[in-house]
């Protein structure tokens, strides 16, 4: 331990300790707690009963009351730590409660009634994981509906996206030709056209085109972006022109030099843009807010933010299935961060 | 021969169809010649621009000009700039509930706040968590990741944790609760709320312009810190002198970027607040999709209007970051 603190706590030059040094630590130290706080905070819920859920003070971990079958009484019973009047505890169950008295039985000799005070008495609690929060939504709310719409469309519309915006990519970086200029500047320019402001018209074409109330009404006009033709570009641009003319003097033709030469030579740039993609289309809100109107269309996105909307809301369901919502981005954020950050860092673009 | 890897056979579909796709494309190739080709290999991408970026954006300033319910621009009936006298006609130019669409400068009075408080103190704390970053740190790697994990989750995640954590038996008030404090329904006080928007989305957006910033800083020259502690310059001294002049350029473009973001505002917020209580988190987006589309008096050319209006703001902030971008450039080559 000594060790591993000596290790964490080292200081430039084994000089003493700096307001900075103080300061860093409490910044960094208390950004780990907001920043994973609300995320554990939201696991931990998700694995909570619907009357976990409701306590104030909330319990951290999943704690439920425990409840035993009493011979001779119908329903479940409460158990409880009671306190005796000659100090010792024992473990009851309460049959009803009269003002500040409970009346209560031995689970193991249910005949004889013993009256505690309700002070003298705390509920036995046992963690317990509500894993039916999990596999309800699945048949209730067709989660694995909007589950299939989520990675329907963030698959296709990836696939998409890495195709037409590396044939764009390769005619751009390889190609001389009238226009290349003017289509790169059309290209660049439509990295100011946010949905926002060209929601209402973009609403129209895709009615006019028969994709309103569909999944490719979602896919379609997110498939080419600026980013991924100006990440691609970017990297083709490196890749020397000989290999191109060499490949062309052995006939191969120019499909064959953007399928066998470029894009093998582009895959890290390819990986970059396939994973910010996922990340991109999984998240997306508002498009398929508008265009889905159909609760079997619903992505998961959609889903969620509906029920969650509702007057009475099923928490203990919603924050299940946003924890579902949440694990392929997880997933990506710890095998594949140093990738996006990366990417994040080297073009300033999210 | 050797036996074929696995990706080797996922692979051969694809390699079979693309053999299938190159003969008629040496065709074409025949035809066209090398520039041709060109046009081919780019087409798909212009098509999709076209239908789908170019041609709303010219169709919206037609839509703005039109009125009506419908949606189909042939059904529409032109009515000259009357959607946009509508939006600006104020009895009161300060005060928003005198102007007949009321919601729409309710919308720009909170999108104005909510920009400038966002901005600043994005700025401030993606900047503090920059220069925390970039100081040797064991396990950086590790914390860098700690402060970016937000950024990759989705707006709707975002919003329903911070409705969770919000809410009367949240996890703030179970907090409060422990400093012997009355738990407190948060999302029901307008100012509250307000505050709530903006710092979740600090809390969900930080990290993204931390890292931008700690390129920047990364991409300082290490020899002029050294040559500083040689002088024995003091850090305070260090950072006006080298850090902040150097780190310039960089910052205003995450300036202009996090303002450009901060505009369009909508997907987290939506989810935590829907707008409410009241207007009081009404955002601009927000009300161009209402007004398009949710509200029963729906008015797409009303939102079209609106919309360019705000397109207008961010074409102009665009601008600004090209601007910067130039510069920073012909610095670089100098």
């Amino acid at each position: 331990m000594g060790k591993v603190a000596r290790f964490i706590l080292r200081r430039k030059g084994g000089k003493g300790w700096h307001w900075t040094d103080i300061f860093t630590w409490v910044w960094l130290v208390g950004g780990l707690i907001i920043m994973f706080g609300p995320a554990v905070w939201l696991v931990f819920s998700s694995l909570k009963t619907p009357a976990a859920l409701a306590e104030f003070p909330p319990s951290i971990l999943p704690y439920v009351t425990s409840q035993a079958t009493v011979e001779g009484y119908d329903k479940p019973l409460m158990l409880y730590d009671a306190r005796m009047p000659d100090g010792s505890t024992r473990v009851l169950a309460e049959v009803r409660r009269i003002g500040l008295v409970a009346q209560m039985v031995d689970p193991k000799a249910p005949g004889e009634i013993v009256k505690v005070n309700i002070n003298d008495r705390t509920p036995v609690r046992t963690m317990s994981f509500a894993t039916n929060n999990y596999t309800e939504p699945f048949v209730h709310f067709d989660f694995l509906r909007y589950l299939w719409n989520s990675v329907f469309v963030t698959v296709v519309a990836t696939v998409i996206t890495l195709v037409v915006n590396s044939m764009a990519a390769f005619a751009l970086s390889k190609y001389e030709f009238k226009g290349r200029s003017v289509a790169m500047l059309v290209i660049l320019a439509t990295l100011m056209v946010p949905l926002s402001v060209i929601m209402v018209p973009l609403y129209s074409i895709i009615s006019s085109l028969g994709l309103f109330n569909s999944l490719w009404g979602v896919i379609l006009p997110t498939v080419a972006t600026p980013t991924g033709v100006f990440i691609l570009r970017q990297y083709m641009l490196t890749i020397p022109d000989e290999l191109i003319d060499a490949a062309r003097m052995d006939k191969a033709s120019e499909w064959q030099i953007y399928w066998r030469i470029v894009l093998p030579l582009t895959a890290p740039a390819l990986a970059v843009l396939a994973i910010f993609s996922v990340v991109w289309r999984w998240n997306d809100f508002l498009w398929p807010l508008i265009v889905l109107s159909r609760r079997e269309l619903y992505t998961l996105q959609v889903g969620l933010s509906i029920y969650s909307g509702e007057l009475n809301v099923q928490w203990h369901f919603i924050l299940a299935m946003t924890v579902v919502t949440m694990i392929p981005v997880v997933l990506v954020f710890i095998f594949l961060q140093r990738f996006i950050t990366t990417g994040i860092a080297g073009t300033g673009l999210k | 021969m050797t036996t074929p890897s696995l990706s080797n056979l996922l692979m051969a579909p694809v390699n079979a169809v693309m053999r299938v796709i190159d003969a008629p494309l040496r065709r074409l190739q025949k035809a066209t010649g090398i520039g041709g080709m060109a046009a081919f290999f780019l087409a798909p991408n212009m098509l999709i621009f076209g239908i789908f970026v170019l041609l709303p954006l010219v169709i919206n300033f037609v839509y703005s000009m039109t009125g009506g319910t419908a949606f189909f621009l042939s059904e529409r009936d032109f009515i000259g700039g009357a959607q946009y006298s509508r939006l600006f006609e104020c009895q009161n130019y300060l005060d928003p509930m005198s102007c007949q669409e009321d919601a729409f400068w309710t919308a720009v009075g909170n999108t104005f706040w909510f920009v400038v408080l966002q901005v600043s103190l994005m700025i401030l704390t993606a900047l503090i968590t920059a220069l925390i970053l970039n100081r040797e740190l064991a396990a950086r790697s590790f914390w860098r990741a700690v402060f970016f994990f937000p950024v990759l989750l989705s707006p709707v995640v975002v919003g329903l944790i911070w409705k969770w954590i919000l809410q009367r038996q949240g996890l703030l008030n179970f907090g409060l609760y422990q400093f012997g404090m009355d738990p407190y329904t948060w999302l029901t006080d307008r100012n509250w709320t307000f505050a709530a928007t903006i710092g979740v989305s600090l809390w969900a957006h930080m990290g993204f312009y931390a890292l931008i910033i700690l390129a920047g800083l990364q991409a300082i020259p290490k020899d002029l810190y050294e040559a500083a502690e040689m002088d024995g310059t003091k850090p305070a001294r260090v950072f006006w002198r080298i850090t902040l002049p150097l780190l310039a350029p960089n910052l205003l473009v995450v300036v202009v970027l996090a303002l450009i973001k901060s505009v369009q505002v909508f997907d987290e917020i939506y989810v935590l607040t829907g707008g409410g209580p009241g207007t009081s988190t009404l955002f601009l987006t927000q009300y161009i999709y209402e007004t398009g589309f949710a509200s029963a008096l729906r008015n797409p050319g009303l939102a079209a209007a609106a919309s360019i209006l705000m397109g207008t703001v961010l074409v102009v902030l665009t601008l600004i970051q090209l601007g910067i971008g130039k510069r920073g450039e012909n610095k670089g080559k100098r």
